[in-house]
């Protein structure tokens, strides 16, 4: 049995056919710890040998199924909705991530679980699209000022907005990176290349190639890696989708290192083609090598970032994959902000977590 | 086999270690835990249920463990952790077992999405089902546990799980959760009925569950249709009355109770409206559990008339 189980099933979804009830459970506990439920059901379900599955573990497939089906609809309307809202600043909105692959129609779209919306606006509108969006019920539950206040000064993106009546959780953002940050992206050569949204007069998507440099950059600058293994997924896909076009992989490259971003996707690629043997074109992998880092700390960090990047399931939960989720968590921040700047937050987020404040909301069984 | 098949020493062993896999209607979990109160309870509740054979398919591992930190010895404190996440707070240690029962529940409607799963008792009589819904404190769970022992059969005390492909629904059947005077009272109605060890100061108050009678618990794998909806309301005093409800209103608010209606969308609509239109809907209130059981056997015989 083995604890990379479910990237092994993402590179080659017939091993299902093959797997035992202890490696189903596995399968389905490591997927749905990675918010990847749906999207293993939806590999499997379009395959021809999807009836030939064992019926209880197919049972849970067909029951993601159906929550992905509505959720897809879900998306689709909260997307009307904070595009209605924004229609009056008149401001590109830019979608990213989940909501992009879904109005791109991007294979990442398929089997896709949200926990939020993810949107891209000008830095010098976000006054504005913040009071639009207050005006439309968005709100920040964030009530902690010095919360508020690291978000606004130090972040890419607002506090998180949640809406009142419908409790979506709503990111906003400037850019894709904390203006902190060593791969620090700036907004407006995005901007130069975002696309239309086919029939959503208004709405955005960055360009393929951005949108697989951020889901690059996002693996390493989270610091938490329980969706790590869906990033990659994500990466991979869009990699796959993209190959097509011809000289794609001279622009993606060129792109890299245009925004900074070069060894970020040296990482991602080379991560990608490790846990997910076979998806990763041979060519994309050598062209990526010239940004490997020079000397040990390259290959080490290779090598812990591969750890990091099994599901987060306590069948893959050994000291060392500890140890490395630890080293990168501290070092995604380190990445995000100075040290002059890093250690008094982690010491007042320290201080905060043993004393919190006194009408801090507590959850009830 | 069965959970009874097996001596304590070795229930205590397996919940401890790799877990003990309890299969109850159509699904089976694991309980893996080092609190002797749930191998205790668990041995108490479950003892005539299926167990799973190695290399079978358990849906659901719900693992309890000790508090973190300090409050593994202090304070004792209980956690429910689930794939490697902690979906809720800490409670303590005494209320172990219960959270076993709450953690399943939120397993199953958070997954079991191969149901249409409505939040309601279930009952069963000559082949039809009786659909309770209510919220609590409307005496839905005190008039299911006295109704399994006067002639109907348990399905479910808390989610009705209702097959899209064929409106059947599948028994649930586990303990069913009383709380407070209810405790009491079913203890009296029921001579001899097998209750968990009271646990108090819960969010939910007093808590306790009652064993399912045996042959109910073989009768697990039986499905049925439903034949009646009915809303109960307990009123202290109040003649038991049943008075007939609209359809079109008694489907908006099996819908709101659901758990995953929404989730099921148009199948989710066709598949209550299809329910609901095979289904007598009544308004109940009641006083008295005898008189309630009158008039739940005259329901009965009057379909099978």
């Amino acid at each position: 049995m083995s604890a990379d189980l479910l990237p092994a099933i993402f590179a080659a979804p017939e091993r299902c056919l093959g797997l035992s009830m202890a490696e189903w459970e596995l399968a389905l506990g490591q997927a749905r710890r990675g918010m990847l439920l749906g999207r293993l059901a939806a590999a499997c379900s379009e395959s021809p040998w999807f009836e030939r599955l064992p019926a209880q573990p197919r049972m849970h497939l067909v029951g993601a199924l159906r929550a992905v089906a509505r959720q897809r609809l879900e998306v689709r309307w909260e997307i009307r909705n904070i595009a209605a809202a924004l229609r009056d600043p008149a401001t590109p909105v830019v979608f990213l991530k989940g909501a992009a692959y879904e109005l791109a129609d991007l294979p990442p779209a398929r089997g896709r679980l949200y926990a939020d919306v993810d949107i891209l606006v000008p830095r010098e509108r976000l006054d504005e699209v913040e009071g639009a969006l207050f005006r439309a019920g968005w709100i920040s539950r964030e009530r902690d000022a010095y919360n508020q206040r690291y978000y606004r000064q130090w972040m890419h993106e607002l506090p998180p907005l949640v809406h009142v009546r419908r409790e979506t959780y709503l990111d906003v953002h400037h850019t894709i990176t904390p203006p902190t940050s060593r791969f620090r992206v700036d907004a407006g050569a995005l901007f130069e290349r975002i696309e239309p949204v086919a029939g959503m007069p208004g709405l955005h998507v960055l360009s393929l190639a951005d949108m697989i440099l951020h889901s690059a950059v996002h693996l390493f600058q989270e610091g938490e890696f329980a969706n790590g293994l869906r990033d990659l997924l994500d990466l991979a896909d869009l990699i796959g989708h993209a190959h097509a076009r011809s000289g794609f992989q001279e622009q993606l490259v060129s792109r890299a290192v245009q925004l900074g971003l070069a060894r970020p996707l040296f990482y991602a690629v080379s991560c990608a083609d490790f846990l997910l043997p076979g998806r990763m074109d041979a060519g994309l992998v050598s062209a990526v090598e010239p940004f490997r880092p020079r000397g040990i700390g390259g290959t080490a960090m290779l090598g812990i970032l591969r750890r990091a990047l099994r599901p987060d399931h306590p069948s893959c939960d050994d000291a060392v994959t500890r140890v490395a989720r630890n080293f990168l968590y501290v070092r995604a921040h380190h990445l995000r902000m100075p040290a002059h700047l890093l250690l008094p937050h982690l010491l007042r987020k320290a201080y905060m977590r043993r004393f919190p404040p006194a009408d801090a909301p507590t959850a009830n069984a | 086999m069965q959970l009874s098949e097996l001596a304590t020493a070795e229930i205590v062993e397996r919940i401890r270690g790799p877990g003990l896999a309890i299969r109850t209607g159509p699904f089976c979990f694991r309980v893996v835990s080092r609190f002797e109160s749930v191998a205790r309870a668990v041995q108490e509740m479950y003892a005539e249920y299926p167990l799973a054979a190695d290399g079978d398919f358990a849906d659901f591992t719900v693992e309890l463990q000790p508090g973190a930190g300090i409050r593994r010895w202090f304070r004792r404190q209980v956690r429910f952790r689930w794939e490697g996440m902690y979906p809720f707070e800490p409670l303590p240690a005494e209320q172990a077992y219960p959270l076993l029962e709450w953690a399943l529940n939120w397993c199953i409607a958070g997954y079991g999405h191969q149901f249409l799963m409505l939040h309601a008792a279930v009952i069963e009589r000559a082949g039809k089902a009786l659909i309770m819904p209510a919220p609590p404190g409307s005496g839905k769970s005190t008039l299911c546990a006295a109704l399994i022992h006067r002639g109907w059969r348990l399905l479910s005390d808390e989610l009705a799980l209702i097959s899209p492909e064929d409106r059947l629904i599948s028994p649930l059947g586990r303990p069913v959760s009383l709380k407070n005077r209810s405790l009491e009272v079913i203890r009296q109605f029921v001579p001899g009925v097998v209750l968990t060890a009271a646990t108090r100061d819960t969010a939910k108050g007093t808590v306790a569950h009652m064993r399912v009678p045996t042959d109910q618990v073989r009768a697990l794998g039986v499905r049925a249709p439903a034949a009646w909806v009915v809303f109960p309301r307990y009123q202290a005093g109040m003649p038991a009355t049943l008075v007939p409800r609209s359809k079109a209103d008694s489907m908006f608010e099996l819908g709101r109770n659901a758990f995953n209606y929404t989730l099921m969308g148009l199948t989710g609509f066709e598949v209550l409206a299809d329910v609901v239109s095979a289904c007598d809907c009544y308004d109940f209130s009641y006083g008295d559990l005898d008189e309630a059981v009158d008039v739940f056997a005259r329901l009965a015989d009057g379909a099978s008339a």
